[in-house]
């Protein structure tokens, strides 16, 4: 039984007769070694969550707070998300911080001079695709590191953020449609006038649990008709209520406020895009194969340099809608505007469980990592934490998830 | 005189897992001779050399290093190198961004306790250069060395730290004619200046030109030791010695083909590489029938894995001289893997682990990613059916894996090879170039793969196999072309090919002036 057990281990679970068959203990033992990162994660978010709503008095989980959070999340998460395919194929770019800042001082700058919102919005979008391209030349096409070529990015669009701003100095917003990004709420259906929740906000977020609960269940009978590996029914069900309850709880503290946040959605669209990317085209699965082995995804016929060109433009076009989200938010372009953005960026993708060594990572789970850090600064902003202290603690936990991942990762 | 020793090894024997490298080696090597050490590829020569200088230290094989009648025990390089050994091996260890006596000294800088004098090194390496036959400005810097000065920057190196024994591992295999000759005659001088030297080599004229002994391996033990001096040697003798196996009966019967349809030809393809100009392939001519396995044989760097890669998008960057690639009749040039793949070419690489597989990857990942194309429908790779293919190609090559959902790293190595040969299925190739298909997997995982490549030309497809194992090409080919120096020394039909005719092949080069 022991030698067994040692083997079975050594080898490969899927050796083993089908999970159904297993106890239960097992299954869950066997599912935490095997996602102990992305557990890890969960883990320093409940702790994060329940360390906070005690020192803050429960002010950091009131609905408040928590729309707050979602808000300043935005901005970090989109930028996360694009991070997160650069970290994948083995790059880094350091400059989205300053990008995202001076983006966002040109639609400022633009609103100012009067432009249209809806006309503001795709030459922003188009101005981060212009950083992109130039960018992305330099590290394909010439070859120059893409640590060489985005640390050079974060100097020239600081400076290109304060030459736009020195004029003016902070640049005011007042277009409402613009400040609605990331301060205003998705409206209301008509019928819901006489509820006391928000409806569609309600709707939305049933819809959205309605959804993840059939894709799962869809997955795991195409599994299963495979006989490949699937977890225990009951570990599946506890994994589908518990991710249920989180949402619809989520949504019920938002449309019992005042609705669904546009940052919400945005993010949400945002992500749905990326995640169908990467898992589903076969852009996703060059990425992959190249963060796993670039020389076997030249060989095998995949245009790296390509690939590699059009995810930098993919990550300053989100660059350039973080700039966005970020200046709707403050209302304001500021000349400091995405100073350290990048480290917020790439530590969640780090936390969100993207391998070091590249080839590994997914969004939906970087979203998440990006929840860790702004928890982190939204909480320790409301206990007033000294910024020193932000920056220290922060440079800390993101050294630790990278070497949690390496320690587990070296384990497995 | 005769039996006065500087080195001798005991009963060599060193086990890699799975592999017994060396087996009870005697080597003896007299004082101020030229030994060269002969054998196949994967004979045991590297190993052996390698036990010498310390890279595999002791504890770690087992028998005796005896050096000028003191047993020794070599921990590390820095201990042989004390003892007056120096090794030069084939990839050369210089510093191109530094001087010609910055590296000659480097390591050994010559010092007053805390600061170098420089002016005491540029001195002293204008010495050993001029020993070397070496006639530049010590202060220039080795990156605007050619290949052949850069070895005589090396061996002037180890000329600088008064080194007894010498051993150059292959080093005329990456020179010119020239450059080759000037290395020899530099051998023979270091000799009358009293260094004993060991040279690897694959090329038997040389070896005959300058040898005063000459010691074959095979499959890790000494098969013959001949001294020159006393009569003359031939190469056909020394072929003997290097092959002169029982050939098993480990290959698969087929059906051959008779098809006259050419699918294709490379026409006077020249091809040197970009950087130091160096030809690597000349004017090589190759046909392909519809249906042949066209094996291609040789040793270590005589241009085979240059000759597919070359082809087949080229991905080094290597810069073509001439000749044109007909596929199916057609002149094509590939751009990128890409093209090769579109056209019905692939590739499957001799280094499985760097360049073949994404090793933190499931089964059914690496098998379709080079065919990913017919998985995709609209936008979307249909995963339901990228499962059914690698299930499919799993169960008809056998490949053992708990499912296709498992990481290939962690296969056995032989499975791993189907993976990255099964891969290039799912593209439907005209013509897979299987580049050493069976390095480092055991001989029942071999003859799957034989089973393997007899299914798939029995079905139309052809391939060409290129391999170091002699016994390999000759038991699987229809036709099999020798290579050696990056040309086509040889092109022979199977019934006509035995190892000897092809050893001889392979060994085939340049005229080399008798002493």
């Amino acid at each position: 039984m022991r030698t067994q057990k040692a083997n079975s281990s050594a080898v490969s679970p899927a050796q083993q007769p089908p999970r159904e068959q297993q106890s239960l203990g097992a299954d869950v033992a066997a599912l935490l070694k095997e996602n102990i990162r992305e557990y890890a994660m969960y883990i320093a978010l409940v702790v994060i969550f329940i360390t906070f709503t005690i020192a803050t008095q429960g002010l950091f989980v009131s609905p408040r707070n928590l729309v707050n959070l979602v808000n300043q999340t935005g901005y970090v998460a989109v930028l996360a998300i694009g991070m997160t395919l650069i970290l994948i194929i083995r790059h880094i770019d350091l400059s989205v911080g300053f990008v995202a800042g001076f983006t966002g001082a040109v639609g400022a700058l633009l609103l100012m001079n009067g432009w249209n919102v809806w006309l503001v919005i795709p030459v922003v979008l188009l101005c981060g695709i212009a950083v992109g391209v130039y960018q992305g030349f330099l590290v394909t096409a010439i070859g120059v590191p893409a640590f060489v070529t985005t640390l050079a990015g974060m100097f020239i669009f600081r400076g290109l953020l304060s030459w736009v701003t020195a004029g003016t100095g902070t640049i005011i917003v007042r277009d409402r449609t613009f400040l609605q990004f990331s301060n205003g709420y998705i409206p209301d259906l008509p019928w819901g006038a006489s509820l006391n929740f928000h409806l569609l906000t309600m709707l939305v977020g049933v819809a959205v649990v309605a959804f993840m609960v059939v894709s799962q269940v869809r997955a795991r009978r195409s599994l299963q008709r495979y006989n490949f590996k699937t977890t225990s029914p009951v570990v599946f069900g506890a994994q589908l209520v518990f991710s249920s309850a989180l949402i619809l709880g989520g949504t019920w503290i938002m449309a019992t406020y005042r609705g669904l946040p546009w940052t919400a959605v945005i993010v949400a669209c945002v992500l749905a895009i990326y995640h169908f990317l990467l898992t589903k085209t076969r852009f996703g699965r060059h990425i992959y194969a190249i963060g796993g082995n670039p020389e076997a995804a030249e060989l095998s016929g995949i245009k790296v340099k390509r690939v590699t060109f059009l995810v930098f433009c993919s990550m300053s076009l989100l660059a350039a809608l973080a700039g966005i989200l970020y200046t709707s938010r403050l209302a304001s372009a500021t000349p400091t505007a995405g100073l350290g953005f990048e480290l917020d960026a790439i530590a969640s993708s780090y936390i969100g469980g993207v391998s070091v060594s590249g080839g590994i990572g997914r969004v939906t789970n970087t979203i998440v990592g990006a929840f860790v850090i702004m928890s982190l600064t939204n909480g320790m902003n409301l206990l007033g934490v000294d910024i020193s202290f932000q920056y220290m603690i922060k440079g800390l936990i993101f050294v630790i998830a990278v070497a949690f991942d390496i320690l587990t990762g070296s384990r497995r | 005189m005769a039996d006065d020793f500087i080195l001798e090894m005991r009963s060599i024997t060193k086990e890699f897992p799975g592999v017994r490298a060396l087996d009870n080696v005697a080597f003896q090597v007299r004082r101020g001779e030229i030994h060269c050490l002969v054998g196949e590829n994967g004979a045991g020569k590297s190993t052996l050399m390698k036990i010498l200088s310390g890279v595999y230290p002791v504890g770690t094989f087992e028998g005796e290093i005896v050096l000028n009648g003191q047993p020794q025990q070599f921990r590390s390089i820095g201990d042989s190198t004390r003892c007056g050994i120096a090794i030069i091996y084939q990839e050369l260890a210089v510093f191109p961004e530094l001087t010609i006596y910055e590296n000659i000294f480097v390591g050994n800088e010559i010092t007053d306790g805390m600061v170098i004098d420089w002016n005491e090194t540029i001195v002293r390496a204008a010495a050993v250069m001029k020993r070397v036959g070496l006639n530049m400005d010590p202060a220039t810097k080795v990156k605007h060395l050619s290949v052949g000065q850069r070895q005589l920057v090396e061996i002037a190196k180890a000329l600088s730290k008064d080194v007894q024994l010498l051993i150059l591992d292959e080093p005329t295999a990456a020179l010119n004619e020239d450059d080759s000759e000037n290395l020899l005659k530099l051998l023979r001088d270091l000799k009358e200046q009293g260094v004993t030297s060991i040279m690897i080599s694959h090329k038997l004229k040389e070896v005959l030109a300058i040898a005063d002994t000459i010691t074959v391996l095979r499959d890790g033990k000494v098969i013959k030791s001949m001294d020159a001096r006393e009569r003359e040697i031939t190469e056909q003798e020394i072929i003997r010695y290097m092959v002169g196996r029982e050939i098993e009966n480990i290959y698969p019967e087929r059906k051959r083909s008779e098809s006259k349809e050419v699918v294709f030809e490379l026409r006077d393809w020249s091809v040197v590489d970009r950087e130091t100009k160096r030809e690597l392939l000349h004017k090589v001519n190759v046909k392909v029938h519809k249906g042949e396995i066209v094996g291609i044989a040789g040793l270590m760097g005589a241009g085979r894995t240059e000759l597919a890669m070359s082809l087949f998008g080229n991905v080094p960057g290597y810069e073509l001289t001439s000749g044109e690639m007909l596929v199916k009749g057609k002149p094509m040039r590939f751009k990128h893997p890409y093209d090769a793949i579109e056209n019905g070419v692939a590739y499957a690489t001799e280094d499985r682990k760097g360049k073949g597989l994404i090793l933190i990857q499931d089964v059914k990942f690496n098998i379709s990613i080079a065919g990913l194309k017919r998985l995709v429908r609209g936008l979307v790779v249909n995963d339901n059916e990228e499962i059914a293919v690698a299930n499919h190609f799993k169960e008809a090559f056998d490949i053992r894996t708990p499912s296709v959902q498992t990481l290939v790293g962690t296969l056995s190595g032989g499975n791993q090879q189907k993976t990255s040969v099964v891969k290039w299925l799912y593209t439907e190739p005209d013509l897979l170039i299987l580049d050493e298909p069976t390095r480092g997997i055991d001989v029942g995982a071999k003859f799957e793969i034989y089973t393997l490549m007899n299914q798939l030309v029995e079905q139309g497809m052809s391939i060409i196999m290129i391999s170091s194992e002699l016994l390999e090409v000759l038991g699987m080919s229809d036709r099999i072309y020798v290579m050696a120096e990056g040309t086509i020394t040889g092109e022979l039909p199977a019934e006509e090919a035995t190892e000897e005719i092809v050893m001889a092949m392979a060994t085939r080069t340049r005229e080399v002036p008798v002493r």
